[in-house]
């Protein structure tokens, strides 16, 4: 254990006045790794990060960061190889985002906290690669949250930590600064072997950027693995307890509950056209069937999770003569057919589909949008 | 490129001497005021004595004896005690701003004043019958002893409600009790010495002595230079706790640290004059707003300064304004501070808004 990892835990049980939340959490990371725990809301992500940090004592089980028990370490011990960016609002008075980032800087400065020359020359550095050097002369009561979260991530980087904690660090940005903030993250992994762990809602970034995820579900790690391990089909459903829409693990693509009944309307989409014509049919609350779509075609998420019946055919197969009857009676039972596709367009692969819009518009179905 | 880093390291430098001038200037500002009012206080009166003749007296020179006994037995003693017990009660109430995170905590409204005063008259009317003199010590044990217990309170209360202006409502309360139950006993208390004891239980820096001084001194000066020593875990306590036992700081003995000592600058001067409101308020904030900045490392000395200041020019007004009549330092307290409180309430809104 000790030579392969940089961080992990034995036994670990968390929770508050004695009460177990989350038991028996086995978590393993290599140097330079980021590990994200996923899980519904109130599973335990912020309790375990506040254990590993030591904000709240384990009630049972250890952590080891480097080989050593990190509740053997002096606060400024673990303060120099761990730093933290938490959910928790900091309201300073009067001071400059410069001087809330100095504050990591905290466990190297002296008796008084005067920063020294090296001191400076972190807090600059740091704020450059956070890229927040235009902020640091303002007020940090007066920034935006997505301002205020790089700061803090500045500041935990000036604390030249080996490992940092982020609690949904992810949470307040809007999308600009979600991407901006995790390839900061990312950049910082790769140039100095930071091992990162934390906790995310976003699935989809946490697939993109972890090494490692923990998906955490009833009082336990449900599973831990590479995200290749966690994010295969119905898992994520399962782990959420989800009981309303779907969630496509391989796209990442999250559709609302489809209109149940008997399809009205016929989608005639491919190549990623009908996709918005799904999703407004299903706003609508209209039942729908489509096709025909190549299983490796676009709108192949979107329609599986939203039409009564999606007609396929086999990726890297032509169209078989009975896929096109089968579409061609689907189509007789609507009453309407939308037509996504440019039927001029359509090449030696779109012949059936243009069969089945030239026999809709001959038998007067032909609808535009509604 | 080399340029540009240059010009950046040179604005960098240019800002932070740029706050460095503006320190020096606000401690500079502090001193001069506390000696210009300093020597008002002592010249001004019933009995105006030249500031040539203060300078004399206190160098030693033989001068006009009603003078000296004016200067060095009335008038000195007592402008320094409000000196010291100013500095202690801004400080005192500096610390329990930043403990409670709240910015109109203080000695006063936390009821911890009024804990002391409890303390100390029951000790004074115990022992007056007795004809024992307690010393200044002695009145300093019970004063922390009364202030521990109202702090005790107010810390029950904290971990019941979480919002800010609930626990200074609950210390208003706690200071209430105290003052209610002081005001009996002294209603049922021997009367030889109750003008005495009613005086000082409304707050007042008359009728120090020399040997109060001292001892007030002693205790004061050490609790300051401590509370000036925690200056680095203060500042890292500022960014919340969650960060600052991420920067190593243990948390649960820094605050039973900050407690003891704002407890023991709070309870020296109740001992000597009574609860003196709103100076552990008003004081650190406009220090604050003098200073531009929160930094724990300039607050604690400057808080210290703008409390003797404070305190002193209020005793100078609560003496002269209708001279012979003297006012309650209280009064004169409350008329400067409690428009800073509503201030701070009133921006504050705003800021959070």
């Amino acid at each position: 254990m000790k030579d392969e990892y940089y961080f992990w835990t034995e036994g670990l049980t968390v929770g508050y006045r004695g009460i177990p939340l989350v038991k028996n959490v086995e978590l393993q990371l290599k140097k330079g790794e980021i590990l994200t725990l996923i899980g519904p809301n109130g599973a335990g992500k912020t309790t375990i990060l506040k254990s590993i940090i030591r904000q709240l004592s384990p009630i049972a089980g250890t952590v080891y960061l480097d080989g050593r028990q990190t509740a053997q370490m002096t606060g400024k011990e673990l303060s120099r190889c761990l730093s933290v960016v938490l959910t928790e609002r900091v309201r300073p008075e009067l001071m400059t985002c410069r001087d809330v980032v100095a504050t990591g800087r905290y466990p190297y400065t002296g008796r008084f906290g005067v920063l020294g020359e090296q001191d400076h020359r972190a807090v600059e550095e740091a704020m450059e690669l956070v890229q927040i050097r235009e902020l640091s002369d303002r007020d940090f009561a007066k920034i935006s949250d997505g301002q205020r979260q790089r700061v803090m991530l500045a500041r935990a980087v000036c604390q030249e930590p080996d490992i940092l904690v982020l609690d949904e660090p992810t949470s307040f940005l809007d999308i600009k600064y979600k991407l901006e903030f995790l390839s900061v993250l990312q950049q910082l992994k790769r140039s100095g072997k930071l091992t990162v762990i934390m906790s995310l809602h976003e699935l989809d970034l946490a697939e993109r950027i972890s090494d490692r995820i923990a998906c955490i579900r009833k009082d336990r790690i449900d599973r831990f693995g590479t995200p290749e391990e966690i994010f295969v089909p119905g898992y994520i459903p399962q782990l959420y307890d989800m009981t309303s829409g779907s969630y496509d693990e391989r796209t990442g693509n999250i559709e609302l509950e489809p209109a149940k009944g008997r399809p009205q309307i016929f989608v005639l989409a491919g190549n990623g056209t009908g996709t918005c014509i799904y999703r407004r049919l299903q706003r609508e609350g209209i039942p729908f069937a489509t096709g025909i779509l190549w299983e490796n075609d676009l709108d192949i998420p979107a329609a599986r999770a939203l039409a009564a019946e999606v007609i396929t055919e086999k990726a890297f197969c032509s169209l078989k003569e009975e896929t096109l009857e089968r579409a061609g009676k689907r189509m007789d039972d609507c009453s309407r057919v939308i037509c996504t596709l440019d039927p001029e367009t359509l090449g030696d692969f779109g012949k059936g589909q243009k069969e089945l819009y030239l026999r809709a518009e001959a038998l007067g179905k032909l609808t535009s949008l509604f | 490129m080399k340029q540009m880093i240059y010009n950046k390291e040179r604005s960098e430098n240019i800002g932070r001497s740029k706050e460095w001038l503006r320190n020096i200037r606000s401690f500079l500002l502090l001193i001069l005021l506390l000696f210009v009012i300093l020597a008002a206080n002592i010249c001004v009166g019933s009995v105006n004595v030249p500031l040539s003749e203060v300078w004399n007296i206190l160098r030693g020179l033989a001068g006009n004896e009603v003078y000296r006994d004016i200067v060095m037995q009335i008038r000195l003693p007592r402008a320094l005690a409000a000196i010291v017990l100013g500095g202690a009660l801004s400080l005192s109430g500096y610390l329990l701003q930043t403990f409670f995170h709240n910015p109109i905590a203080g000695p006063y409204t936390l009821g911890i004043s009024s804990g002391a005063k409890l303390a100390v008259s029951l000790l004074l009317i115990l022992f007056l019958g007795q004809a024992y003199r307690i010393s200044s010590v002695g009145m300093i044990l019970a004063a922390f002893a009364g202030a521990m217990l109202a702090m005790g309170f107010v810390l029950l209360m904290s971990r019941v409600v979480d919002q800010m202006y609930m626990l200074i409502v609950s210390g208003v309360m706690i200071g209430y009790i105290c003052s209610a139950i002081t005001d009996f006993v002294v209603t049922f208390a021997d009367d030889a010495n109750i003008v005495n004891l009613h005086n000082w239980s409304r707050g007042s820096f008359s009728g120090i002595q020399w040997e109060n001084i001292g001892v007030m001194a002693i205790v004061v000066f050490s609790a300051s230079f401590l509370v000036f020593l925690l200056s680095k875990p203060i500042s890292a306590y500022q960014m919340g706790e969650a960060y600052a036992g991420n920067m190593g700081l243990n948390i649960r003995r820094f605050r039973a640290v900050l407690v003891l000592l704002s407890s023991v600058l709070s309870a020296c001067v109740t001992a000597f004059a009574g609860p003196v409101s709103f100076v552990g308020i008003a004081v650190p904030h406009l220090v604050k707003a003098l200073l531009q900045t929160a930094k724990p490392i300039l607050m604690i000395p400057a808080c210290f300064l703008g409390g003797g200041v404070f305190c002193l020019f209020c005793d100078l007004l609560a003496r002269t304004l209708f001279a012979p009549t003297e006012l309650a330092i209280n009064t004169v307290t409350a008329i400067f501070g409690a428009p800073v409180v509503i201030f701070i309430m009133i921006y504050r809104k705003r800021e959070v808004v």
